[in-house]
């Protein structure tokens, strides 16, 4: 890689952490983009709190260590007040699908040009172990001794449905797949979802269960939301089945920030204007 | 001759009376007198009661009284509700269809939407006209001002004004005075300017009454002074998005109530930590939860002072006025970004909603103060541990800088720290550093103002909209007034400076602890007696006097 995108902090994922290839594949999408002219200046990483969180460490551009689910409006601030950013927002299923699934929903029904990438471990790993919104039911964790009681999210049904123009799922396994699809996200102008399957061999390993089922789909008419929408709910995440991953959908539509920044008619009025119109 | 006049113009949700008070405010204003209009209204869109107090005197004055010169009855509930405060000289306009009054003039809002064919909000304009002629404004000047103010049908809005004016008698002339008119204007107008002429460039809001008329005036002239405006899904949304803006290097303030800033507390205590700067507007209504949601109170005052998690300092200002509003805001934006923390702008309903007349001198006192930059040498490090104790800033897409903004305790270059102890303390004395330069500069800032007779041993010490009522009531009875417009860090040498000789202090506020009773006796300072409101109302000027001078003396 010609581009150095390493920093000085001490790794302290697990050994053997989902989250490394999705680290490296990170790193290689951005030097990717940054070979074919995106300013590494104008990259940033938003996250919030979480083992995924701790991505903006080790990588070498600008990032944004929020609040726990939050990271997703302190993106919208940013893209609103300088467009010309690359929003890249690395999010937890806790994170993202329990704290600040309002947010995430909202992101995605005025698509905010921004990328939301899931690390999707399916279970709360830095606080030890319980059950997320996207947690397989009956798992048994500590706040769940005798099995979770709550079915778990399909992330990419939900976002298909709010409004995400841009969904895609990748495996941490499948690193030249999962750095293709984070390329392909990052570019495209709307608000762009990779749910991104992530085993946490602390406490819920799943690598044996995905490296089963997990296939790559061919690339397909992606403008049909049905036949996306079929397809992502091929695995329900409660029963068992194939996993398909690749991208599911994309469409053209007017980004937020230009919807927001539309002007108003009427002449331009300055201080003083305004106060002599209240006299 | 009248010294000064009171106007209570009232009527149901939906009728139009605080445009018809904001008309005959501005009526006033045009003949010299010095306005306030104080606002009176319920948590609904229909129906209801609601009324604006006008208050027109020679000086400037924001204190509304009890007793009324005028009453304006849109409808009968009005008139019956409020004829017992009208003056032994007191005249009523009312409408003669559902109401009977002795001393006044009834007008008959049937005949008028008969005659004319209009819309009944349109028969303001007849009981605007007939006000005018009964006060001895002549003609050409009430045609005057509804050309200004009315934008819609105004020929048609002009005939129903003249129909009421010539119905009507002259029964008093009031005087022309020398004074230029001012501007009319809210306190939550004024506090967008404020935060626009200290740089305003992002504004995000969930809306929230008393708070949303910042939304509303910021969209409407969002294209005009280039703020990006953002109405997000909650409060929540609200603060990180002006933490994310202002890491993108825009000036950005949040404007809410209680509730939405308590959702907002998370996030006051990340802007300490990653040292982002954000002004939060808080316009108190009173609580606790819900509470009253369209009345004003002062019970946020402890909320605000203690805010967010955490061992860190923030600033808080507490204007009472439009021109403490327009003033207050620059500030806190300037010394939010100088000092790069959150700044709390703790207003309340009644400083948000009523209308003031507005000294257009404050706006050169207001200029944006240039942050602290990186100089663009070297490795940027967003948390440069310097002198001062302020780094250098830099923003996300500038040149050559990667910023990492953190919410996490961290190196200066923002990366996570967690091991070293030496390190956790030296960034914690960086911090200390700036916190004592910012107690250090608000006592230069004018941060308690003194009124009244300055030598008296008896004093009132009041803050908020409260600031206009004590004013009045201590220049009446010869007392000082102490009004503490920056609360924290709190100014104790200032503070030291307004008591020097005063042997009987009396807090006035509007809430039902008296909540700066308590910051007070933190200080060491002692009160002898307090004169608290829990109503949500405003105090009006002859019962609180009547109050000091009862516990004053």
């Amino acid at each position: 890689m010609a581009i150095n995108l390493n920093t000085t902090a001490k790794n302290t994922w697990c050994p053997g952490c989902g989250n490394f290839t999705i680290l490296e594949a990170l790193k290689r999408a951005l030097g990717n983009l940054i070979e074919k002219g995106t300013r590494r200046e104008d990259i940033v990483i938003f996250v919030g709190i979480g083992c995924h969180a701790k991505i903006v460490d080790f990588v070498g551009v600008n990032t944004f260590y929020g609040l726990h689910g939050r990271a997703v409006p302190a993106a919208i601030g940013a893209k609103l007040a300088n467009p010309n950013l690359k929003v890249i927002i690395c999010a937890g299923d806790g994170d993202s699908f329990d704290e600040g699934i309002a947010h995430l929903i909202y992101a995605a029904k005025r698509n905010v040009d921004i990328t939301v990438l899931l690390h999707d471990n399916r279970v709360f790993a830095l606080t030890t172990g319980q059950f997320t919104a996207t947690t397989p039911k009956d798992f048994k964790g500590k706040s769940s001794p005798c099995g979770s009681p709550e079915n778990p999210f399909n992330p990419m049904e939900v976002m298909i449905n709010t409004g995400a123009t841009f969904v895609a799922r990748g495996y941490c396994a499948k690193l030249d797949h999962l750095t293709d699809l984070m390329v392909k996200a990052i570019q495209h102008k709307g608000f762009s979802f990779v749910e991104i399957l992530q085993p946490c061999i602390a406490w819920l390993n799943t690598f044996p269960f995905y490296n089963e089922r997990v296939y790559e789909i061919p690339a397909a008419d992606l403008t049909d939301k049905e036949k996306a929408l079929t397809k992502i709910k091929e695995w329900d995440y409660i029963k068992d089945a194939k996993i398909s991953i690749g991208q599911f959908y994309q469409k053209d539509s007017p980004t937020f920030e230009e919807e927001n920044a539309r002007a108003c008619d009427g002449e331009i009025e300055t201080i003083a204007d305004i106060l002599e119109a209240k006299v | 001759m009248n010294e000064e006049y009171s106007i209570l113009v009232g009527g149901a949700a939906g009728e139009g009376s605080r445009m018809a008070g904001l008309t005959i405010a501005k009526l006033l204003n045009q003949y010299g007198w010095r306005v306030s209009i104080y606002e009176d209204y319920q948590s609904l869109i229909k129906g209801g009661h609601s009324f604006s107090k006008i208050r027109a005197t020679k000086k400037v004055n924001s204190a509304p009284k009890r007793s009324i010169d005028f009453l304006v009855a849109l409808n009968k509930e009005t008139l019956e509700k409020h004829k017992k405060d009208l003056d032994k000289d007191g005249i009523a306009i009312f409408d003669a269809d559902n109401s009977e009054f002795e001393y006044g003039f009834g007008l008959s809002g049937k005949q008028v939407m008969e005659q004319f064919q209009i819309i009944p909000i349109m028969k303001n304009s007849a009981f605007i006209g007939a006000f005018a002629k009964t006060i001895g404004i002549e003609w050409e000047m009430v045609e005057k001002v509804f050309r200004k103010e009315i934008r819609k049908e105004i020929d048609k809005n002009l005939a129903v004004a003249k129909f009421g004016y010539d119905q009507a008698d002259t029964l008093t002339k009031i005087e022309k005075l020398k004074n230029t008119p001012m501007p009319l204007i809210t306190g939550n107008e004024t506090t967008a300017m404020g935060a626009i002429k200290a740089g305003l460039q992002f504004y995000s809001a969930y809306p929230m009454t008393p708070a949303t008329s910042i939304l509303h005036f910021l969209a409407d002239h969002k294209t005009d002074f280039k703020v990006d405006v953002f109405q997000a899904e909650n409060e929540i949304s609200v603060i990180n998005s002006a933490l994310g803006a202002a890491s993108a290097g825009k000036r950005s303030m949040v404007g809410t109530s209680g509730g939405g800033m308590a959702l907002m507390a998370e996030a006051v205590s990340f802007a300490a930590q990653g040292e982002i700067p954000v002004v939060l507007v808080n316009s108190q209504r009173p609580g606790p939860a819900t509470g009253l949601p369209t009345y004003s109170g002062q019970s946020d005052l402890k909320f605000s002072l203690n805010i967010g998690h955490g061992d860190f300092v923030k600033i808080l200002v507490a204007p009472g006025d439009a021109d403490e509003s327009f003033y207050l805001a620059g500030l806190a934006m300037n010394l939010a970004w100088k000092y790069q923390i959150p700044v709390l702008f703790l207003t309340d309903k009644n400083v948000s909603e009523s209308t003031f007349s507005f000294d257009t001198g404050m706006i050169s006192k207001i200029n944006p103060i240039k942050e602290s930059l990186w100089d663009g040498k070297g490795t940027y490090k967003r948390y440069l541990d310097t002198k001062s104790g302020i780094s250098p800033m830099a923003f996300y897409g500038q040149k050559d800088a990667l910023v990492r903004v953190t919410s996490y305790e961290h190196f200066e270059d923002g990366l996570t720290l967690e091991e070293e102890e030496d390190l956790i303390i030296k960034m914690n004395k960086k911090k200390e550093r700036k916190f004592a330069a910012i107690q250090n500069e608000i006592e230069k800032l004018n941060p308690v103002k003194v009124y009244g007779n300055k030598n008296s041993k008896k004093a009132i010490i009041a803050w908020g909209y409260n600031k206009g009522l004590a004013k009045e009531v201590a220049e009446n009875l010869n007392i000082k007034f102490i009004q503490p417009v920056i609360m924290q860090p709190f100014p104790v040498k200032a503070m030291q400076k307004a008591l020097k000789g005063v042997n009987k202090l009396v807090l006035v506020e509007s809430s039902a602890a008296g909540q700066l009773s308590d910051l007070l006796a933190q200080n060491g300072i002692k009160l002898n007696d307090k004169i608290l409101s829990c109503t949500g109302r405003s105090f009006y000027l002859e019962d609180l006097q009547k109050e000091v001078e009862k516990k004053i003396k």
